[in-house]
Protein backbone atom coordinates (compact mmCIF):
# COMPACT_ATOMS: atom_id res chain seq x y z
CA UNK A 1 0.00 0.00 0.00
CA UNK A 2 0.97 3.28 -1.07
CA UNK A 3 1.40 6.00 1.50
CA UNK A 4 -0.21 9.47 0.57
CA UNK A 5 1.54 12.41 1.31
CA UNK A 6 0.07 15.70 3.06
CA UNK A 7 1.22 19.21 3.40
CA UNK A 8 -1.17 21.24 5.65
CA UNK A 9 -0.34 24.23 7.82
CA UNK A 10 -0.27 22.73 11.27
CA UNK A 11 -0.03 25.13 14.38
CA UNK A 12 1.02 27.91 12.00
CA UNK A 13 3.88 26.05 10.65
CA UNK A 14 3.69 24.13 7.23
CA UNK A 15 3.89 20.76 7.68
CA UNK A 16 4.06 17.46 5.36
CA UNK A 17 3.57 13.99 6.30
CA UNK A 18 2.64 10.74 5.03
CA UNK A 19 -0.27 8.61 6.25
CA UNK A 20 -2.28 5.78 4.63
CA UNK A 21 -5.54 6.05 3.63
CA UNK A 22 -7.28 4.58 6.24
CA UNK A 23 -5.37 6.60 8.90
CA UNK A 24 -7.18 9.42 11.14
CA UNK A 25 -6.12 12.58 11.27
CA UNK A 26 -5.76 12.07 14.80
CA UNK A 27 -3.54 9.04 14.17
CA UNK A 28 -1.68 10.69 11.88
CA UNK A 29 -0.89 13.64 14.61
CA UNK A 30 -0.07 11.37 17.07
CA UNK A 31 2.12 8.51 15.82
CA UNK A 32 3.45 10.66 12.70
CA UNK A 33 3.95 13.62 14.21
CA UNK A 34 4.81 13.51 17.55
CA UNK A 35 1.59 15.34 18.26
CA UNK A 36 0.32 13.61 21.38
CA UNK A 37 -1.74 16.22 23.14
CA UNK A 38 -5.56 14.80 21.28
CA UNK A 39 -6.17 12.13 22.89
CA UNK A 40 -8.18 8.87 21.33
CA UNK A 41 -11.02 8.28 24.10
CA UNK A 42 -13.79 6.75 22.00
CA UNK A 43 -12.52 6.77 18.36
CA UNK A 44 -16.21 7.59 17.26
CA UNK A 45 -16.73 10.88 17.73
CA UNK A 46 -18.63 11.13 20.73
CA UNK A 47 -16.22 12.22 23.60
CA UNK A 48 -14.29 14.79 22.02
CA UNK A 49 -11.11 14.52 23.39
CA UNK A 50 -9.16 14.30 19.65
CA UNK A 51 -10.31 17.91 19.34
CA UNK A 52 -8.81 20.22 16.76
CA UNK A 53 -9.80 23.32 15.03
CA UNK A 54 -9.62 21.89 10.99
CA UNK A 55 -9.94 25.26 8.57
CA UNK A 56 -12.07 27.47 11.34
CA UNK A 57 -13.99 24.67 12.49
CA UNK A 58 -13.74 22.31 15.51
CA UNK A 59 -14.07 18.94 14.89
CA UNK A 60 -13.06 15.44 16.22
CA UNK A 61 -9.96 14.33 14.72
CA UNK A 62 -11.13 10.73 14.81
CA UNK A 63 -13.49 11.21 12.11
CA UNK A 64 -11.01 12.98 9.78
CA UNK A 65 -8.68 11.33 7.16
CA UNK A 66 -5.33 12.24 7.48
CA UNK A 67 -5.34 12.82 3.83
CA UNK A 68 -8.19 14.77 3.93
CA UNK A 69 -5.94 17.41 5.98
CA UNK A 70 -4.21 18.24 2.43
CA UNK A 71 -3.86 22.83 2.09
CA UNK A 72 -6.18 22.89 5.28
CA UNK A 73 -5.22 24.65 8.10
CA UNK A 74 -4.90 22.78 11.86
CA UNK A 75 -4.56 23.80 14.55
CA UNK A 76 -3.98 21.82 17.92
CA UNK A 77 -3.20 21.77 22.00
CA UNK A 78 0.16 21.86 20.87
CA UNK A 79 -0.06 25.66 19.26
CA UNK A 80 -2.04 27.00 22.36
CA UNK A 81 0.25 28.79 24.76
CA UNK A 82 2.01 31.68 23.46
CA UNK A 83 5.71 29.95 24.40
CA UNK A 84 6.16 29.59 28.15
CA UNK A 85 3.24 31.63 28.54
CA UNK A 86 -0.18 29.49 29.17
CA UNK A 87 -3.61 30.47 27.30
CA UNK A 88 -5.66 31.87 29.42
CA UNK A 89 -8.00 29.61 29.49
CA UNK A 90 -5.12 26.63 30.17
CA UNK A 91 -4.35 28.59 33.45
CA UNK A 92 -7.64 28.91 34.71
CA UNK A 93 -8.30 24.97 34.05
CA UNK A 94 -5.06 25.11 36.94
CA UNK A 95 -6.27 27.67 39.36
CA UNK A 96 -10.11 26.01 39.30
CA UNK A 97 -8.70 22.45 39.41
CA UNK A 98 -10.81 21.55 36.45
CA UNK A 99 -8.96 18.36 35.67
CA UNK A 100 -7.98 14.97 37.44
CA UNK A 101 -7.17 12.49 34.93
CA UNK A 102 -6.58 14.87 32.31
CA UNK A 103 -7.08 12.99 29.15
CA UNK A 104 -10.18 15.03 28.15
CA UNK A 105 -8.18 18.53 28.94
CA UNK A 106 -6.36 19.25 25.81
CA UNK A 107 -10.21 18.47 24.13
CA UNK A 108 -11.81 20.72 26.40
CA UNK A 109 -9.37 23.36 25.98
CA UNK A 110 -9.67 23.50 22.51
CA UNK A 111 -13.24 23.46 21.98
CA UNK A 112 -13.54 25.90 24.78
CA UNK A 113 -11.10 28.09 22.65
CA UNK A 114 -13.68 27.48 19.88
CA UNK A 115 -16.71 28.46 21.87
CA UNK A 116 -14.92 31.76 23.27
CA UNK A 117 -13.31 32.86 19.51
CA UNK A 118 -17.15 32.67 18.68
CA UNK A 119 -18.75 33.93 21.99
CA UNK A 120 -16.32 35.81 24.03
CA UNK A 121 -19.62 36.18 26.58
CA UNK A 122 -21.12 33.02 26.50
CA UNK A 123 -23.67 32.20 29.37
CA UNK A 124 -23.46 29.18 31.92
CA UNK A 125 -26.12 27.36 29.42
CA UNK A 126 -24.02 28.54 26.22
CA UNK A 127 -20.90 27.07 27.61
CA UNK A 128 -22.78 23.66 28.41
CA UNK A 129 -24.04 23.45 25.34
CA UNK A 130 -21.15 24.56 23.55
CA UNK A 131 -18.95 21.91 25.57
CA UNK A 132 -21.61 19.13 25.25
CA UNK A 133 -19.42 17.11 22.91
CA UNK A 134 -16.50 16.58 25.60
CA UNK A 135 -17.03 13.82 27.72
CA UNK A 136 -15.24 13.92 31.30
CA UNK A 137 -15.75 11.23 33.36
CA UNK A 138 -13.88 12.59 36.43
CA UNK A 139 -14.81 16.11 37.59
CA UNK A 140 -18.90 16.40 37.03
CA UNK A 141 -18.37 19.41 34.62
CA UNK A 142 -18.78 21.88 36.65
CA UNK A 143 -15.04 23.31 37.39
CA UNK A 144 -14.83 23.15 33.76
CA UNK A 145 -17.54 25.14 33.11
CA UNK A 146 -15.95 27.74 36.15
CA UNK A 147 -12.69 27.95 34.73
CA UNK A 148 -14.26 28.47 31.28
CA UNK A 149 -16.65 31.16 32.48
CA UNK A 150 -13.57 33.06 34.63
CA UNK A 151 -11.20 32.40 31.55
CA UNK A 152 -13.83 34.28 29.18
CA UNK A 153 -14.42 36.99 32.07
CA UNK A 154 -10.29 37.75 32.16
CA UNK A 155 -9.54 37.13 28.42
CA UNK A 156 -13.14 39.77 27.68
CA UNK A 157 -10.74 42.35 30.55
CA UNK A 158 -7.49 41.95 28.71
CA UNK A 159 -5.88 40.61 31.28
CA UNK B 1 -8.29 1.15 0.37
CA UNK B 2 -7.74 4.05 -1.59
CA UNK B 3 -8.86 8.12 -0.86
CA UNK B 4 -9.75 9.78 -3.96
CA UNK B 5 -10.48 13.74 -3.46
CA UNK B 6 -11.54 14.82 -7.42
CA UNK B 7 -12.07 18.70 -7.86
CA UNK B 8 -14.84 18.16 -10.30
CA UNK B 9 -18.65 15.75 -9.92
CA UNK B 10 -17.78 14.27 -13.21
CA UNK B 11 -14.44 12.68 -12.00
CA UNK B 12 -16.14 11.80 -8.96
CA UNK B 13 -18.31 9.85 -10.99
CA UNK B 14 -15.49 7.90 -12.78
CA UNK B 15 -13.71 6.71 -9.91
CA UNK B 16 -16.82 5.63 -8.61
CA UNK B 17 -17.89 3.89 -11.97
CA UNK B 18 -14.33 2.52 -12.45
CA UNK B 19 -13.97 0.89 -9.40
CA UNK B 20 -14.57 -2.79 -9.47
CA UNK B 21 -14.65 -3.57 -5.65
CA UNK B 22 -16.84 -1.72 -3.16
CA UNK B 23 -16.67 2.60 -2.84
CA UNK B 24 -17.97 4.91 -0.22
CA UNK B 25 -18.45 8.26 -0.26
CA UNK B 26 -17.23 10.61 2.08
CA UNK B 27 -18.79 13.80 2.64
CA UNK B 28 -18.67 14.85 6.31
CA UNK B 29 -17.32 11.43 7.22
CA UNK B 30 -18.79 11.45 10.75
CA UNK B 31 -21.38 8.07 9.67
CA UNK B 32 -18.17 7.40 7.34
CA UNK B 33 -15.64 7.16 9.18
CA UNK B 34 -17.69 5.71 12.30
CA UNK B 35 -18.52 2.68 10.17
CA UNK B 36 -14.78 2.38 9.10
CA UNK B 37 -13.61 1.98 12.70
CA UNK B 38 -15.86 -0.26 13.59
CA UNK B 39 -15.45 -2.47 10.61
CA UNK B 40 -18.97 -2.24 9.18
CA UNK B 41 -17.67 -0.92 6.07
CA UNK B 42 -14.27 -2.37 4.27
CA UNK B 43 -14.55 -0.27 0.97
CA UNK B 44 -11.85 -0.78 -1.26
CA UNK B 45 -12.11 3.29 -2.65
CA UNK B 46 -13.33 6.31 -0.67
CA UNK B 47 -14.13 9.47 -2.70
CA UNK B 48 -14.20 12.43 -0.69
CA UNK B 49 -16.55 15.22 -2.60
CA UNK B 50 -15.63 18.17 -0.38
CA UNK B 51 -12.99 19.65 -3.01
CA UNK B 52 -16.47 19.85 -5.44
CA UNK B 53 -17.62 23.54 -5.74
CA UNK B 54 -21.08 22.55 -6.45
CA UNK B 55 -21.27 20.37 -3.10
CA UNK B 56 -20.11 23.08 -0.47
CA UNK B 57 -21.82 26.10 -1.97
CA UNK B 58 -25.28 27.48 -1.46
CA UNK B 59 -27.04 29.23 -3.76
CA UNK B 60 -30.38 30.94 -4.47
CA UNK B 61 -31.89 29.35 -7.38
CA UNK B 62 -35.96 30.13 -8.47
CA UNK B 63 -36.54 31.81 -4.95
CA UNK B 64 -35.02 28.73 -3.31
CA UNK B 65 -31.87 27.32 -1.98
CA UNK B 66 -28.92 24.65 -3.45
CA UNK B 67 -27.59 23.34 -1.01
CA UNK B 68 -24.15 21.28 -1.68
CA UNK B 69 -24.53 18.16 -0.49
CA UNK B 70 -21.22 18.25 1.67
CA UNK B 71 -22.69 21.54 3.34
CA UNK B 72 -21.81 21.01 7.19
CA UNK B 73 -24.26 21.66 9.89
CA UNK B 74 -22.14 24.72 10.91
CA UNK B 75 -22.24 26.50 7.25
CA UNK B 76 -25.77 26.22 6.87
CA UNK B 77 -26.69 27.40 10.09
CA UNK B 78 -24.97 30.65 9.60
CA UNK B 79 -26.81 31.13 6.54
CA UNK B 80 -29.36 33.89 7.55
CA UNK B 81 -31.36 33.36 3.90
CA UNK B 82 -32.07 29.72 4.95
CA UNK B 83 -33.13 30.73 8.47
CA UNK B 84 -34.75 32.66 7.28
CA UNK B 85 -36.58 30.68 4.36
CA UNK B 86 -36.61 27.29 5.72
CA UNK B 87 -36.17 27.48 9.67
CA UNK B 88 -37.59 24.26 9.92
CA UNK B 89 -34.95 22.81 8.64
CA UNK B 90 -32.02 24.66 9.61
CA UNK B 91 -33.45 23.73 13.19
CA UNK B 92 -33.42 19.86 12.36
CA UNK B 93 -29.66 19.99 10.94
CA UNK B 94 -28.77 22.18 14.04
CA UNK B 95 -30.27 19.02 16.08
CA UNK B 96 -27.53 16.19 14.72
CA UNK B 97 -24.58 15.96 16.77
CA UNK B 98 -22.36 18.54 19.15
CA UNK B 99 -20.43 21.71 18.08
CA UNK B 100 -17.53 18.92 16.45
CA UNK B 101 -20.00 16.95 14.73
CA UNK B 102 -21.80 20.22 13.41
CA UNK B 103 -18.22 21.12 11.92
CA UNK B 104 -18.21 18.26 9.61
CA UNK B 105 -21.31 16.33 9.42
CA UNK B 106 -23.87 17.04 6.16
CA UNK B 107 -26.66 17.03 4.63
CA UNK B 108 -26.08 15.30 1.77
CA UNK B 109 -24.48 12.61 4.31
CA UNK B 110 -27.18 12.28 6.40
CA UNK B 111 -29.81 12.02 3.67
CA UNK B 112 -27.49 9.33 2.19
CA UNK B 113 -27.08 7.40 5.64
CA UNK B 114 -30.43 6.46 5.63
CA UNK B 115 -30.97 6.35 8.98
CA UNK B 116 -34.90 6.20 9.83
CA UNK B 117 -33.97 8.43 12.70
CA UNK B 118 -31.44 10.92 10.45
CA UNK B 119 -33.15 14.35 12.29
CA UNK B 120 -32.41 16.55 8.90
CA UNK B 121 -34.63 14.23 6.63
CA UNK B 122 -38.07 14.43 8.27
CA UNK B 123 -37.76 18.54 8.07
CA UNK B 124 -35.86 17.96 4.08
CA UNK B 125 -39.17 16.09 3.31
CA UNK B 126 -41.79 17.93 4.48
CA UNK B 127 -39.70 20.77 2.77
CA UNK B 128 -40.43 19.32 0.10
CA UNK B 129 -36.51 18.81 -1.01
CA UNK B 130 -35.64 17.64 -3.60
CA UNK B 131 -32.28 15.50 -4.53
CA UNK B 132 -29.58 16.32 -7.58
CA UNK B 133 -28.53 13.29 -7.95
CA UNK B 134 -25.29 12.33 -10.53
CA UNK B 135 -24.21 9.71 -12.60
CA UNK B 136 -22.53 7.84 -15.60
CA UNK B 137 -26.24 9.12 -17.42
CA UNK B 138 -26.05 12.49 -16.46
CA UNK B 139 -28.21 14.49 -14.11
CA UNK B 140 -32.07 13.30 -12.42
CA UNK B 141 -34.08 14.84 -9.57
CA UNK B 142 -35.29 12.68 -7.27
CA UNK B 143 -37.88 13.81 -3.99
CA UNK B 144 -35.95 13.57 -0.99
CA UNK B 145 -38.08 10.85 0.55
CA UNK B 146 -37.71 8.25 -2.60
CA UNK B 147 -33.60 8.36 -1.67
CA UNK B 148 -33.92 6.11 1.16
CA UNK B 149 -34.60 2.67 0.39
CA UNK B 150 -34.63 1.39 3.94
CA UNK B 151 -31.71 1.27 7.28
CA UNK B 152 -28.11 2.13 5.67
CA UNK B 153 -29.93 2.02 2.05
CA UNK B 154 -30.02 4.25 -0.84
CA UNK B 155 -32.16 3.61 -4.31
CA UNK B 156 -28.53 5.37 -5.70
CA UNK B 157 -26.86 3.12 -8.33
CA UNK B 158 -23.28 2.28 -7.92
CA UNK B 159 -22.19 5.20 -9.75
CA UNK B 160 -24.44 7.86 -8.57
CA UNK B 161 -23.84 10.44 -6.09
CA UNK B 162 -25.97 13.50 -4.37
CA UNK B 163 -24.42 16.48 -5.24
CA UNK B 164 -26.81 18.78 -4.10
CA UNK B 165 -30.03 19.66 -2.22
CA UNK B 166 -32.63 22.08 -3.70
CA UNK B 167 -35.28 23.15 -0.86
CA UNK B 168 -38.04 25.24 -2.95
CA UNK B 169 -39.16 28.37 -2.90
CA UNK B 170 -42.51 29.16 -0.67
CA UNK B 171 -45.60 31.25 -0.67
CA UNK B 172 -45.72 33.66 1.55
CA UNK B 173 -47.81 32.52 4.91
CA UNK B 174 -45.61 29.37 5.24
CA UNK B 175 -43.97 27.46 8.04
CA UNK B 176 -42.68 24.50 9.11
CA UNK B 177 -40.57 22.87 12.11
CA UNK B 178 -38.88 20.00 13.30
CA UNK B 179 -39.55 18.26 16.90
CA UNK B 180 -37.82 14.82 18.05
CA UNK B 181 -38.20 13.23 21.43
CA UNK B 182 -35.16 12.19 22.66
CA UNK B 183 -34.69 11.25 26.74
CA UNK B 184 -31.91 13.53 26.83
CA UNK B 185 -31.36 17.43 26.20
CA UNK B 186 -29.01 17.17 23.08
CA UNK B 187 -26.35 14.59 22.08
CA UNK B 188 -29.21 11.95 20.89
CA UNK B 189 -30.79 9.50 18.46
CA UNK B 190 -34.45 10.58 17.69
CA UNK B 191 -36.47 7.99 19.40
CA UNK B 192 -39.13 9.94 17.32
CA UNK B 193 -39.02 12.55 14.64
CA UNK B 194 -41.76 14.89 12.74
CA UNK B 195 -41.41 18.33 10.82
CA UNK B 196 -44.33 19.46 9.28
CA UNK B 197 -44.65 22.66 6.87
CA UNK B 198 -47.42 24.38 5.56
CA UNK B 199 -49.13 27.33 4.23
CA UNK B 200 -52.31 29.49 5.24
CA UNK B 201 -54.22 31.41 2.55
CA UNK B 202 -55.11 34.75 3.09
CA UNK B 203 -58.17 33.55 4.74
CA UNK B 204 -56.09 31.88 7.50
CA UNK B 205 -57.10 28.27 5.92
CA UNK B 206 -54.53 25.80 5.38
CA UNK B 207 -53.91 25.14 1.43
CA UNK B 208 -50.59 23.33 1.28
CA UNK B 209 -49.47 20.90 4.00
CA UNK B 210 -46.42 18.32 4.31
CA UNK B 211 -45.98 16.04 7.70
CA UNK B 212 -43.19 13.48 7.39
CA UNK B 213 -42.02 11.52 10.44
CA UNK B 214 -38.59 9.75 11.56
CA UNK B 215 -37.91 6.53 13.24
CA UNK B 216 -41.18 5.20 13.18
CA UNK B 217 -40.73 2.88 10.43
CA UNK B 218 -37.61 1.43 8.17
CA UNK B 219 -37.33 5.01 6.61
CA UNK B 220 -38.46 8.35 6.85
CA UNK B 221 -42.36 8.68 6.12
CA UNK B 222 -44.33 11.33 3.87
CA UNK B 223 -47.49 11.01 5.77
CA UNK B 224 -49.95 12.39 3.00
CA UNK B 225 -53.04 11.92 5.33
CA UNK B 226 -51.95 13.99 8.29
CA UNK B 227 -51.41 16.44 6.03
CA UNK B 228 -54.81 16.21 4.59
CA UNK B 229 -56.21 16.52 8.15
CA UNK B 230 -54.87 20.35 7.75
CA UNK B 231 -55.35 21.05 4.05
CA UNK B 232 -58.92 23.17 3.42
CA UNK B 233 -59.24 23.90 7.54
CA UNK B 234 -58.31 26.60 9.90
CA UNK B 235 -55.77 24.03 11.72
CA UNK B 236 -57.77 24.68 14.66
CA UNK B 237 -58.09 21.96 17.63
CA UNK B 238 -59.99 19.43 15.66
CA UNK B 239 -58.07 19.49 12.51
CA UNK B 240 -54.71 18.94 15.06
CA UNK B 241 -56.28 16.48 16.73
CA UNK B 242 -57.21 14.67 13.44
CA UNK B 243 -53.04 15.14 12.45
CA UNK B 244 -52.22 13.27 15.54
CA UNK B 245 -54.03 10.69 14.95
CA UNK B 246 -53.12 10.37 11.59
CA UNK B 247 -49.37 10.64 12.00
CA UNK B 248 -49.83 7.75 14.80
CA UNK B 249 -51.88 5.72 12.78
CA UNK B 250 -48.96 5.64 9.76
CA UNK B 251 -46.52 4.38 12.44
CA UNK B 252 -44.96 0.86 12.01
CA UNK B 253 -41.80 1.40 14.64
CA UNK B 254 -39.75 -1.22 15.76
CA UNK B 255 -39.46 -1.89 19.81
CA UNK B 256 -35.83 -0.68 20.64
CA UNK B 257 -33.63 -0.23 23.45
CA UNK B 258 -34.79 4.17 22.62
CA UNK B 259 -38.37 3.17 22.70
CA UNK B 260 -41.15 0.71 22.12
CA UNK B 261 -43.79 0.41 19.10
CA UNK B 262 -46.38 1.78 21.73
CA UNK B 263 -45.01 4.95 22.92
CA UNK B 264 -43.26 5.88 19.12
CA UNK B 265 -46.98 5.70 17.74
CA UNK B 266 -48.31 7.74 20.19
CA UNK B 267 -45.34 10.14 20.40
CA UNK B 268 -45.28 10.36 16.82
CA UNK B 269 -48.70 11.45 16.97
CA UNK B 270 -47.82 14.61 19.87
CA UNK B 271 -44.90 15.87 18.04
CA UNK B 272 -46.50 16.05 14.83
CA UNK B 273 -49.12 18.17 16.59
CA UNK B 274 -46.70 20.63 18.28
CA UNK B 275 -44.34 20.49 15.32
CA UNK B 276 -47.69 21.81 13.40
CA UNK B 277 -48.54 24.91 15.91
CA UNK B 278 -44.92 26.08 15.79
CA UNK B 279 -45.30 25.93 12.33
CA UNK B 280 -48.39 28.01 12.62
CA UNK B 281 -46.64 30.54 14.55
CA UNK B 282 -44.21 30.51 12.09
CA UNK B 283 -46.74 30.91 9.24
CA UNK B 284 -47.70 33.97 11.28
CA UNK B 285 -50.53 32.73 13.46
CA UNK B 286 -50.30 33.99 16.81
Amino acid sequence: MTAIAVAATINGEATSFLCEAEETLLDALRDRLGLTGAKEGCGTGDCGACSVVLDGRLVCSCLVLGAEAEGREVETIEGMALGDHLHPLQQKFLDHAALQCGVCTPGFLVAAKALLDQNPSPTEEEVRFGLAGNLCRCTGYDKIVRAVMDAAESMRDGR
Amino acid sequence: MRYEAPDSIEAAVSLLAGEAGKARILAGGTDLLVQLRLGHVEPDLVVDIKRIAATQSITEEAGGYRIGAAVSGAVLGEHDGVRALWPGVVEAVELIGSTQIQGRASIGGNLCNASPAADSVPALVAAGAVATIVGPDGRRDLPVEDVAGGPGKTVLAAAELVESILLPARPAGSGDAYLRFIPRTEMDIAVVGAGVNLTLDGAGKCSAARVALGAVAERVLLVEAAAAALIGTPVDDAALSRLAEAASAACRPIDDKRGTKDFRTRVAGVLAQRAARIALRRAGRG
